[in-house]
């Protein structure tokens, strides 16, 4: 794909809910057949036994920034929402809700997902880590420090989340070409217009390395 | 815009250059750390106790009526705190996504399950959406006008002769008052027209066909027609700009909460802290005094968040209801795409006569476009280039794609493509270089030629233009095809009213209150900055509160007005605080207070710096009680001082095109740019960095693509809404013209002007790579290509 396809900015196999294909079929399969219920907690899909949870409020626990932090919710609960509306870890930002801007970026066992689209429930054992763990107190991570000293923010609103796809991108590669740069930051968009600040960072933290 | 000269001179007269420590230079913004770690809260985050969230039932109609509601499944649903009907029966819907109901709920699902069981029943009526194709209906008015229609032609400018000729054949549907007539020519209208009106045949009025079109505006200037007889050269084309939409990456909303007392609390998502409250007090029907408005971030405004919308009163409203509990209610994405921003479109014919040797004698347009439902203005065109003979008409489009929204420089970018890529045409039809056609005209834009003269030398060394550039259409061999454009700009730009208050303390700290905001554009630094820079001391020994309607009123962020209002109010505040701070350090330096002068984190005697107090030792002489001091930037009736109207630049773009593909790749942009004094040079370049970056955007993306069959809009997301990546981004070369004949003209805003030109230098670049002009933005690839093969596609060429 060009560099300027007009649709699609992102251009390999991009796994942004953290849920594999071979898992969304499986679910798709579940859903477009109607399934037999084995038991109130299973059902039968494609021959195999599947946990079902809810529709009510089910216990969750999520190990965010190395602490544990548990709450009752639906299943249809996006580890995005679950983190903003009910641990109040507001850092990740809700803009698409959909898998398509970046904005809500968080590691989950040092990946970077994109927390709207992961299910609370499934991220349930995984370890996540948002921006607010990059930081101590008035101690920022050096990633954090250069996005201030190259500028490369305006409103905020995308910091957060490039702030960590920059980390992702400058831990796999300390040298980043520009093509590698580009193919890692393809998954988040900025409104105002930062990306040459940001580019700044990503060149300082090459020369940093 | 004559130059300040030193008997002009105030005590707030901003410092001379060498006097200059923190004004001028680069400072990282302040709020940048919270930002970056993610601490910085906004509206979205604001998560109070007992919070609830709000939801709307949404017209999934553009154009209908509603016949009922049934809320009952709703408001029984366990979870469910409030619901309320905000458009009901009866109610026409003029665009798909207006607000019919409104719910709050425990958590976001039970909303969403609630939004669900409402039922709304709708009558459809016939919509239209459909802004691009030349209005051929667009028939003149006939039949008698109404008074409406005689203030419509007045505020169009529509020419005197013209209304005179009007009311002559159709005569008036009313009895013109001598008060009509006097408030007319009041307005300016001429005794000309006042008497035709007076003496006119009064007639029934006449039910006239309902049509979304509407002749908005006519002008004639000097004598088109003997202009174009006297061109050696006549030059035709078409270009347009679509609506596109502002897409903030925070949504608009607010959370509210409706305290005791009929005290609401409100925390808003806004460009306007002080001016929200006024808005929202009479749909809620309680004093303005007891709202308060309070906001820390804003995630992207652009010209959107001026108002508290249906949004924040509905949730003000849904809390009364839930007995006071905090309502949230941010737009979901499709509706924040769909409804919360809208550009306006514009379209146009333009005919131009020149000489061969460049000189232009003739603009003649025939344009439209589209603000929605209510139809919309007329670009200022021909723009920046006031050319003396011209013929202007102009047809707005009512359609129901939702109402526009100010997006950053009103009208300005759209002028700038009709405008600048016609006259890129025109200079190739003459075989000229473009700038050498600019600058051929260039006393045509007025008192600003000599500083574009300037700033096309500087961009043209930038870019190497005068080096690189080719005759429109690159004759290289193979698919790729290369090639360059320009255009420049105008914008206002002078501050705004603003009051901040100043508190120095005992022990020397600092504390300065406006209720202004920073949307990112560094607003809080340059505050910070000129107040350092006054009172001497470094800037982390300043605190600054903002975000709050109990603030002194500070305007709202648009227009580019408010670096110009907050630096000059902040100015005037600590200039008052420190002559304060000087009456009663004074006697301590045996000196008087108008011998002192405060820098360095010192206050000392002008003329013997060795005699000097450091800043605490003389704050520490004021007393038990502190001071205080207030600044006000002076409303527009006073003649400029501190801040100054009328920015300027010109920009360059290098393109190359795929014309296999139809794919544009920008690969280099220069933006030269005057703002008068600019406070703080690092943020100033990231203003102009994000406009290019923006331009690119709107350049190459951006369309509100609008269902003809169903009136809603296709690409309501962010994957097909498709913003500028990181990738998109190519080398971009920021020069801000300071020093000497800029910086005495004291503080202009920069927010508009960078984003006013990347569309036409990048329409202009690709003409100029392929031979032939894409009439419309965005330069897509099927348009790209079906200007190639002169085919016509869906909004390609016509
Ligand atoms: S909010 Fe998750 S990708 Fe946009
Ligand atoms: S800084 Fe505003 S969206 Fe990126």
């Amino acid at each position: 794909m060009k560099r300027s396809d007009p649709v699609s900015p992102v251009e390999e196999e991009v796994e942004p809910s953290g849920v594999s294909r071979r898992d969304f079929l499986k679910i798709s399969t579940i859903a477009a057949t109607v399934p037999v219920v084995a038991s109130p907690k299973t059902v039968l899909a494609a021959g195999e036994e599947v946990a079902v949870s809810g529709p009510g409020k089910v216990p969750i626990s999520l190990l965010v920034n190395g602490e544990k932090l548990s709450a009752e919710l639906e299943p249809r609960v996006t580890l995005l929402d679950a983190l903003r509306n009910n641990f109040n870890i507001t850092g990740a930002k809700r803009v698409c809700d959909r898998a398509e801007c970046g904005a809500c970026t968080v590691l989950m066992d040092g990946k970077t997902v994109y927390a709207c689209s992961v299910l609370a429930i499934d991220a349930q054992g995984k370890k996540i880590e948002t921006i607010e763990s990059l930081s101590r107190g008035d101690q920022i991570h050096p990633i954090q420090q250069s996005f201030v000293d190259h500028d490369a923010q305006q409103c905020g609103f995308c910091t957060p989340g490039f702030v960590i796809a920059t980390k992702a991108l400058l831990d796999k590669y300390p040298n980043p070409t520009p093509e590698q740069a580009r193919k890692e930051l393809a998954g988040n968009f900025c409104r105002c217009g930062t990306y040459a600040g940001i580019r700044g960072v990503v060149h300082a933290g090459r020369k940093g390395a | 815009m004559s130059p300040v000269t030193d008997k002009d001179k105030t005590p707030y007269s901003w410092p001379d250059a060498k006097d200059r420590s923190v004004i001028g230079s680069r400072v990282s913004r302040v709020d940048g750390p919270s930002k970056s770690s993610g601490r910085a809260k906004y509206t979205y985050d604001y998560n109070p106790e007992g919070l609830l969230f709000g939801l709307m039932v949404r017209s999934p109609y553009a154009h209908c009526k509603v016949k009922s509601v049934d809320t009952s499944a709703a408001e029984k649903m366990a979870g469910v705190k409030a619901v309320k009907v905000v458009q009901g029966p009866g109610s026409e819907i003029f665009w798909a996504g207006d607000d019919i109901v409104g719910v709050a709920a425990v958590d976001e699902g039970t909303a969403e399950d609630a939004v669900r069981a409402i039922k709304v029943e709708y009558e459809v009526l016939p919509h239209m959406v459909d802004d691009w194709s030349e209005p051929k209906s667009a028939q003149e008015d006939t039949g008698p006008l109404s008074m409406d229609d005689l203030i419509n032609m007045f505020q169009n400018q529509v020419p005197d002769e013209d209304v005179i000729a009007r009311v002559k054949r159709d005569g008036i549907t009313f009895q013109p008052a001598q008060e009509f007539l006097d408030a007319a020519g009041k307005e300016g209208v001429d005794k000309s027209v006042l008497a035709a009106i007076r003496t006119a045949q009064i007639k029934p009025a006449v039910q006239k066909p309902k049509s979304p079109f509407k002749k908005q505006a006519a002008k004639t200037q000097g004598d088109p027609a003997a202009a174009f007889k006297e061109s050696e050269v006549v030059s035709e084309g078409l270009y347009g700009v679509p609506v596109i939409t502002h897409c903030c990456l925070e949504p608009h909303g607010a959370v509210a909460a409706w305290g005791p007392g009929d005290h609401i609390e409100v925390q808003i998502s806004t460009q306007n802290v002080s001016g929200m409250a006024g808005q929202m007090a009479e749909p809620l029907g309680i004093p303005a005094s007891n709202i308060h408005m309070q906001q820390q971030n804003v995630g992207g405004g652009f010209g959107s968040k001026f108002s508290p919308d249906r949004w924040a009163i509905v949730a003000a409203q849904l809390s009364k209801q839930a007995g006071g509990a905090p309502v949230k209610m941010m737009l979901e994405r499709r509706a924040e795409l769909e409804v919360a921003g809208a550009r306006p479109s514009a379209f146009a014919r333009v005919k131009l006569g020149a000489k061969k040797d460049g000189e232009l004698l003739v603009w003649q347009s025939s344009s439209w476009g589209t603000g929605g439902p209510g139809g919309g203005g007329m670009p200022p065109i021909p723009y920046v280039f006031d050319v003396p003979n011209q013929r202007l008409e102009h047809t707005s489009v009512a359609t129901n794609g939702g109402p526009a929204r100010a997006w950053r420089a009103p009208n300005h970018p759209q002028a700038a493509v009709l405008t600048l890529c016609a006259f890129d045409d025109m200079a190739a039809k003459l075989n000229m270089d473009p700038m050498a056609f600019l600058l051929k005209n260039i006393e045509m834009t007025g008192p600003r030629a000599k500083t574009y003269t300037e700033e096309f030398a500087k961009a043209d060394e930038l870019m190497g233009w005068k080096s690189r550039w080719h005759a429109r259409g690159d004759k290289t061999a193979g698919p790729i095809k290369r090639g360059m454009g320009l255009s420049l700009h105008t914008w206002g730009g002078r501050g705004h009213a603003s009051n901040c208050d100043f508190t120095v303390y005992p022990d020397g700290a600092v504390e300065i209150k406006m209720g202004t905001q920073d949307l990112g554009t560094g607003t809080r630094t340059a505050i910070l900055m000129v107040a350092a820079e006054t009172l001497g001391i470094p800037i982390d020994q300043i605190k600054l509160l903002i975000g709050d309607s109990k603030y002194p009123v500070s305007g709202g962020s648009g227009g580019s007005t408010t670096i110009g209002g907050v630096s000059s109010s902040t100015r005037r505040g600590a200039v008052n605080a420190l002559k304060q701070v000087f009456a009663k350090a004074a006697p301590a330096l045996n000196a008087t207070p108008d011998q002192l002068s405060a820098k360095g984190g010192k206050v000392f005697v002008t003329a013997d710096p060795s005699r000097s107090l450091s800043w605490k030792e003389a704050c520490a002489r004021i007393g038990a009680m502190p001071i205080t001091s207030q600044g006000k930037n002076p409303n527009k009736q006073e003649p400029p001082d501190l801040t100054n109207s009328g920015a300027g630049g010109v920009q360059m773009a290098d393109v190359s095109v795929d014309t296999e593909t139809g794919i544009v790749t920008v690969n280099k942009m220069v933006a030269v740019q005057d703002c008068g004094l600019v406070i703080n040079l690092k943020t100033a370049e990231s203003q102009c960095y994000g406009a290019l970056i923006m331009g690119i955007s709107y350049a190459l993306y951006e369309e509100k693509v609008l269902d003809p069959v169903t009136g809603r809009m296709l690409n309501a997301d962010m994957e097909h809404y498709r913003l500028a990546g990181y990738g998109d981004i190519p080398e971009l070369v920021v020069h801000m013209m300071t020093g000497k004949g800029y910086d005495e003209r004291g503080v202009i805003g920069l927010g508009e002007p960078p984003v006013i030109s990347p569309g036409a230098a990048i329409s202009n670049a690709v003409a100029n790579a392929i031979g032939v002009r894409v009439p419309f933005l965005p330069l897509t690839p099927d348009r790209v290509l079906s200007a190639l093969h002169k085919t016509t596609s869906s909004k390609g060429v016509a």
